[in-house]
């Protein structure tokens, strides 16, 4: 606990707090987006916001693994549990998150599908082992960080000869999904975000190292912090991105740096080599198809690919209408431009995949701001009302 | 748990378990009753005999409180369910400033119940509650088929009496008044969820379940005017807070640097993604009060075994009406939530 604690120092947290508002010009904005939902989620659970001044924005990335995957994929997984019969192990997250029809994975299970919750993969391997006459797919789901567990499922399978195990693989990849939406307004000037820089991932840092990010510096000219996970960290990322703004430097720093090196974890990334190929595209909820940002099971693992195993129909997956998760996860949007925030769409009654999850950006506006959101949401209105 | 006089109390084989007749009514449920209860529960009101326990009639105002168990595990460190039976009915009646005077017991046993479980549980109901002081005055047994309950499910009710010039209820609230917390946070659901299968971690923490009535008695001697008591279970300190003020035109404001929270509990919590302010207390007291009388009740609260770590975490107020919000540890602030969706199952 003491770790936790000298993060979250208070002391610490208004020198830092101090800092930036001295440095930070007011008559400038500074965007910073940070692209992990584990930030998203630190910045709303400590109130980082208010240690800031009001120029300097968090916009929220599309880092919410639960968040971006495809409504087309988590309607096979359904189709999977249900159709096939087999026994669909997911982490718990996924299972409320509505797919067609506002369909989830928990509302099949009620209607008699075997979905079962697990805390990991090896859960998944277990279930495989106990129920040999049954298939048991593991929902792979996330970014780097998720992946090499899913790999080592996969190859102790080979290892162990099991015929009835096999992975749904949606696993996607940080640094392409960056680069898409940084292409982005060029495609589609509407939806131009203005970014001054980036928050970058700790944990998939620690697995890819920072070199994954040099692209962005480099070519976009973007500045890039690699920060921790705790607030004390979020808030002198912020510090060192502002400095690399006013300096005029576009630079990858490591903030990170008691965890996070240039080359990252090798032997994991040799692992997910060894079981994973890159896919030509994938489609992320939000931002529609990003070229090479997902893996896929290599062909001499095809026996533990449930896509290679299951015959998966095709299907024409509908969104809710009006759900704006697609413009959140772009950072385009914000929680209080859906008309659904709060009446329609709840964390008990959720119609996105951004309210969840904790670490998406409705779910966060909702559990931690809940009562400034609905406030701009009336005055907005009320403003909106005045104009007509 | 009636007319156990005539049989007398049997030794079962160690391996022995409840079968279907056990719960039958007829000889063998006298049996289980008077070798695995009645040993531990004895008092003088079980032993009237009667099918209803007879009290004499106490002045002042009644309370009565019920409360079904369903724990899962039924032994975990720090408790088990029978303990958990009687501080959880004790502390409801508590919470209404009452002194409890007697307790009720009915168990559903699942048919193949090992008996020294059973055995187990009882002698710990029994002992929970002689140290309370309140005696079991009647109880009632089922059995239910094998696979048609999970071992033994127990609910439990309390009777208590509420001393005069007490009014404790959520109707006294006000801007202002002062929020104690008896001790630290998350303790029992911590303590749960490190036995869950899937889940186990190694950890130290034991469940907080206890008895609370004698702190509250003393609180209540004090400070008859105290506003409202609140143990806070399930749901954990958020969902009593939130309870408190949604739909009302009073706020909180809480402070988390001042709530207590064991470093193991904080870490665990970190660990699986949860929020101590979530998490299940079985033997914490919520204390709103005049801010006069915030001191004397600390000082009370501290002087007790299950007070020793009480603090002064926040103050009601008007301003955002129907919100919790917490100044956070780094000194931002935010709203304090109910717990959405499904805690994990079965934590008391
Ligand atoms: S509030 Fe609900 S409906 Fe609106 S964008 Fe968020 S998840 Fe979608």
């Amino acid at each position: 606990m003491k770790y936790v604690e000298e993060f979250r120092d208070r002391a610490l947290a208004e020198k830092l707090s101090a800092a930036i508002r001295a440095e930070a010009d007011p008559v400038r904005s500074y965007n910073f987006m940070e692209f992990c939902g584990g930030h998203t989620h630190a910045i709303f659970r400590y109130g980082v916001q208010d240690l800031v001044p009001a120029n300097v924005q968090f916009v929220h990335g599309p880092g919410c693994p639960v968040c971006i995957l495809p409504i087309r994929r988590l309607d096979d997984a359904i189709e999977l549990a249900e159709r096939h019969g087999v026994i669909l192990c997911s982490y718990g997250d996924m299972l409320r998150v509505p797919g067609s029809k506002r369909r989830s994975l928990l509302s099949a299970k009620a209607q008699g599908a075997d979905v079962r919750m697990v805390y990991s993969t090896l859960d998944a391997l277990d279930i495989a082992r106990q129920n040999p006459d049954r298939q048991v797919v593991f929902l792979g789901i996330g970014f780097e960080t998720t992946t090499p567990p899913t790999a080592l499922a996969i190859r102790q399978a080979a290892d162990e000869g099991l015929t009835n195990f096999s992975v749904f693989c949606n696993h996607v990849l940080t640094p392409a999904a960056i680069r898409h939406i940084l292409d982005a307004p060029d495609i589609d000037p509407d939806e131009a975000v203005h970014l001054d820089g980036f928050l970058g991932p700790s944990h998939v840092s620690t697995v890819i190292g920072s070199k994954p990010y040099e692209f962005l510096s480099e070519t976009y000219r973007k500045p890039v912090v690699i920060a921790g996970f705790e607030p004390l960290d979020v808030l002198q990322s912020v510090l060192m991105l502002i400095r690399q703004v006013n300096e005029g430097r576009v630079e990858v720093e490591n903030q990170y740096a008691r965890v996070v090196t240039r080359e990252g974890n090798t032997k994991a990334q040799d692992l997910v080599d060894e079981i994973f190929e890159l896919r030509p595209a994938f489609e992320w909820r939000g931002l529609g198809m990003v070229a090479r940002s997902a893996l896929a099971i290599r062909p001499a693992y095809a026996a533990f690919d449930a896509e290679a195993r299951f015959d998966l129909s095709d299907k024409t997956s509908r969104e809710v209408k009006s759900c704006e998760c697609p413009a959140i996860l772009r950072g385009v949007k914000k929680p209080k431009d859906c008309k659904l925030f709060g009446t329609v769409c709840t964390p008990d009654n959720p119609m996105g995949s951004c309210m969840v999850s904790s670490e998406g950006s409705c779910a966060a506006y909702w559990t931690y701001r809940r009562a400034e959101t609905l406030a701009e949401m009336a005055k907005d209105k009320a403003m909106a009302e005045q104009a007509a | 748990m009636t007319a156990m006089q005539p049989i007398r109390a049997k030794r079962f084989p160690a391996d022995a378990r409840v079968t279907m007749s056990h719960g039958g009514g007829g000889r063998a449920t006298s049996e289980l009753i008077a070798s695995v209860f009645a040993p531990h529960f004895a008092n003088p009101l079980l032993e009237q005999g009667h099918d209803a326990a007879r009290l004499d009639r106490p002045a002042g105002r009644i309370v009565v409180s019920t409360d079904g168990h369903v724990i899962s595990p039924l032994f975990f460190p720090g408790g088990d369910i029978g303990s958990l039976a009687v501080h959880g009915t004790l502390n409801d009646v508590a919470m209404g400033g009452a002194r409890p005077i007697a307790l009720t017991a009915a168990f559903v046993i699942e048919e193949g119940f090992p008996l020294a479980n059973l055995e187990r549980i009882a002698a710990s109901m029994g002992e929970a509650a002689r140290r309370a002081g309140v005696p079991i005055a009647t109880g009632d047994t089922k059995v239910v088929e094998r696979g048609k309950g999970d071992g033994v499910f127990i609910t439990t009710t309390g009777i208590g009496v509420v001393p005069d010039g007490v009014e404790i209820g959520p109707d006294r609230l006000a801007a202002g008044q002062a929020i104690l917390l008896s001790g630290t946070l998350g303790d029992h659901g911590v303590a749960i969820m490190s036995q869950r299968q899937g889940l186990e971690f190694e950890t130290t923490i034991t469940s907080d379940s206890a008895a609370l009535h004698r702190m509250v008695a003393d609180m209540v001697a004090a400070v008859p005017g105290i506003a409202l008591l609140r143990d806070p279970t399930r749901g954990g300190l958020s969902s009593t807070l939130n309870e408190l003020v949604e739909g009302t035109r009073l706020g909180v404001l809480i402070e988390e640097a001042v709530i207590p929270v064991k470093g193991e509990v904080a870490s665990a919590c970190e660990l699986l993604g949860l929020d101590p302010l979530h998490i299940a207390n079985e033997g914490k007291l919520v204390c709103i009060c005049e801010e006069a009388d915030a001191e004397t009740l600390l000082a009370i609260m501290r002087s007790h075994g299950e007070g020793t770590d009480a603090a002064r975490i926040g103050t009601v107020t008007a301003e955002e009406p129907g919100f919790v919000r917490m100044t956070t540890a780094i000194g931002g602030t935010r709203i304090v939530d109910w717990l959405s969706g499904e805690q994990l199952p079965r934590i008391c």
